[in-house]
């Protein structure tokens, strides 16, 4: 590899430049589904409603009446302008939504993270230092099974666990009418809003709420960082270093702990990253299992009312999260190490 | 390929190639060969239940009465109802094993589907090379790095509009979320082996594309497509699932479906009931297992450089002096070990990884 190559503000010049393409491709693609294929949007959502001329009325004031062409360049112009639509059935600006829900969605993936860490990390490091011991197939299986649980049903499980052991645990929704009623809404994360009026009793109670959704989302997420620390403890273990320390005489734990294993957390960033596709559709099915007031949720219920254009609108601001956060993974990743250049 | 179809010697290459994947397996040893049988046998459980369902279940999946006596709501487990009802009266067994034959009907046809388009395409890609090649792979990317998920939410809401909510419509939003994944291996297996000798010598004598692409490059390149497959399957189930468990699925008066099932069940679960949220899931769980280990299994067997064969353990003849011991020791290590094999000696295997 040359040097003239490996320049850090090349690699993230290039790799923004390639977000411009990425982006119209995937924008390309959800017009494309969703305008080209047939059905027209308001004969879908409120066809059954209005009679029609009032649905002829309604196709013009949404310009659905104008060529394709027209509209996929107004399309393309309106999400550079932040601009996701108003949907059909209820008329609200699906930015609006995104701003009130998104912050359900925001707590609940990063509380999933941190159970993820907490289980993920620690049972990996154990299966990478016990390799081929029966602690070790056991954690294996743990996580082929989180894997392969539907975690739907992984969440139906603990509901019922929850509701056998502890009665009053919340089982479902992010907190109480109570809480909900009296916590105003100014960051639209509920969580930020109860603690920025220092409400702790709303504060615990939304937290509480957060348990159950998290874990097992966590869960889901878990099995990818077993598998993924395990096989990095058991690669760095095998490092020039690590025998080195081992021959200087440093006891096993400490070589594990301070030699072998910080360098074996360094992929993780990177893959938890990686794993935001695989969070999106499991934080689609724990919001739909917990009732969470998410966009997830959202997506389900405009979904089955038939509402095009704010379908249409949370799968485009999807899709631009998707290539953001690949953006953001590749540039962390870059920082850290410096064999990934262009 | 299709003028064959209804021919025996078209299947029979087939038969031939599904004996030589088995006796590969058989001949694999350690852990990958007990996960693959393992699997195998959890998945012919399953498909013994599609196959038979209408004999194994003891009621049809949407019957809620017999003999004009109607089943109890939410009925514990009985005689007649070992698995008990759920809130829609019907026989939870009978949803489970009926359950069966429509994931694997859904699965398979959405497998079959996305192999038999994402294989030509890569290999076209692939074999075209240049800025088709390039657009191509760009475009199966940006479909692949969307969350598969909401691809499937997003085809099964356009196909409820054109075809309904049945069987088909299910296996064709799966479809399209796993093309890429075949595109992409075929693709850089046949980028690999475009280059080969003996596809140069077979352009040299003057085959056509077409010949090339059938005859020389299609054999290799087909060998991965079982294992993604298998794995494929295992995803789509969960995905199925999944669309069934958001209501978007499979409609409850096509088929019973697991997914839907456990929908169903939410306020059960709350309610502290076990059976109708249980039955289903534990279904969902055994079949993707079973699916996973037979995928990871054929990759661990089909995969040469994963793959441990058992040998049978060489007998070497009673040693009557050193340097004919050295001798037979040179050649032993020279030879493949079939030439000294003794039939009785199977067991005491040894691994060769190769």
């Amino acid at each position: 590899m040359s040097a003239a190559s490996g320049s850090l503000p090349r690699y993230i010049a290039i790799r923004l430049l390639l977000v411009i393409p990425m982006m119209w491709v995937l924008l390309t693609m959800v017009f494309l589904l969703l305008r080209v294929a047939p059905g027209d949007p308001v004969s879908a959502a409120v066809g059954d409603k209005l009679a029609p001329d009032a649905l002829d009325a309604r196709r013009h004031a949404l310009g659905l009446d104008r060529p394709l062409i027209v509209q996929y360049f107004d399309y393309l112009g309106d999400v550079v302008r932040f601009d996701f639509g108003r949907t059909i059935s209820d008329g609200q600006p699906v930015l609006d939504l995104i701003k009130h829900q998104g912050g359900a969605t925001l707590t609940l993936t990063v509380g999933a993270f941190l159970f993820a860490l907490l289980i993920g990390i620690p049972l990996g490091r154990l299966a990478g230092r016990r390799r081929d011991t029966p602690t070790d197939a056991a954690i294996r299986i743990f996580g082929v099974i989180t894997y392969a649980a539907p975690i739907f049903w992984v969440g139906l499980m603990l509901v019922l666990l929850v509701v056998k052991l502890a009665p009053d645990w919340p089982i479902d929704d992010i907190a109480t009418p109570e809480t909900k009623y009296y916590v105003p809404e100014k960051t639209g994360i509920i969580l930020l809003d109860a603690i920025l009026v220092s409400d702790w009793i709303s504060v615990k109670d939304i937290l509480q709420h957060h348990v159950l959704p998290c874990f097992t989302l966590g869960l889901l997420l878990s099995g990818v960082i077993i598998r993924l620390v395990r096989v990095n403890v058991i690669q760095t273990m095998k490092g020039d270093y690590v025998e080195a320390a081992r021959a200087r005489g440093i006891p096993e734990r400490r070589v594990v702990s301070k030699h072998a294993f910080r360098n074996a957390l360094v992929p993780v960033i990177t893959v938890i990253g990686l794993q935001f596709a695989l969070t999106l559709s499991g934080a689609i099915l724990t919001e739909r299992t917990f009732n969470w007031p998410g966009l997830g949720n959202s997506l389900v219920n405009y979904v089955t009312a038939r509402d095009y254009i704010a379908v249409q609108g949370l799968v485009t601001f999807f899709a631009i999260a998707v290539v953001l956060v690949s953006l953001v993974v590749d540039i962390i990743n870059a920082l850290v190490d410096p064999r990934v250049r262009y | 390929m299709a003028e064959h179809s209804h021919d025996w010697r078209f299947w029979r290459p087939v038969a031939r190639w599904i004996a030589r994947l088995f006796r590969t397996v058989w001949n694999t040893k350690g852990l990958a060969r007990w996960i693959f049988l393992t699997g195998l046998a959890l998945t012919f459980m399953f498909v013994i239940f599609a196959l038979f369902a209408p004999w194994i279940a003891p009621y049809d999946f949407a019957q809620t009465s017999v003999d004009g006596v109607r089943f109890p709501k939410l009925g514990g487990p009985s005689s007649a109802h070992i698995l008990g009802t759920n809130d829609q009266f019907y026989d939870i067994f009978s949803r489970v094993i009926w359950g069966a034959r429509t994931a694997l009907q859904v699965v398979l046809l959405s497998v079959v589907l996305s192999a038999l388009i994402g294989v030509p395409l890569g290999l076209l890609s692939g074999f075209i090379g240049g800025w088709v090649d390039r657009i191509a792979v760009f475009l199966m990317d940006a479909l692949y790095s969307f969350p598969s998920l909401l691809l499937a939410i997003v085809f099964s809401f356009l196909l409820r509009n054109a075809i309904g909510g049945g069987i088909l419509a299910a296996a064709l939003s799966l479809t399209a979320i796993y093309i890429p994944q075949y595109f992409r291996v075929v693709r850089n297996t046949t980028v690999s082996a475009r280059e080969a000798t003996y596809v140069e010598a077979a352009r040299a004598i003057g085959a056509k594309p077409v010949t090339i692409m059938r005859k020389y490059l299609f054999g290799n390149v087909v060998q991965s497509v079982p294992v993604i497959g298998t794995l494929n399957a295992a995803d789509a189930l969960g995905t199925l699932a999944a669309l069934g468990f958001l209501g978007l699925g499979i409609q409850p008066t096509e088929a019973a479906e697991w997914g839907y099932d456990l929908s169903r069940a939410l306020d059960d679960v709350s309610a502290g009931r076990f059976a109708p949220a249980f039955w289903p899931g534990l279904a969902i769980v055994l079949l993707i297992t079973a699916l996973t280990l037979v995928g990871e299994g054929l990759n661990e067997t089909l995969n040469p450089a994963l793959r441990r064969r058992r040998i049978r353990q060489a007998v070497l003849p009673p040693r009557s002096d050193d340097s004919v011991a050295d001798f037979m020791a040179d050649t032993q290590t020279g030879t493949s070990a079939s030439a000294w094999a003794d039939p009785d000696g199977a067991d005491g295997s040894k691994e060769t990884p190769r």
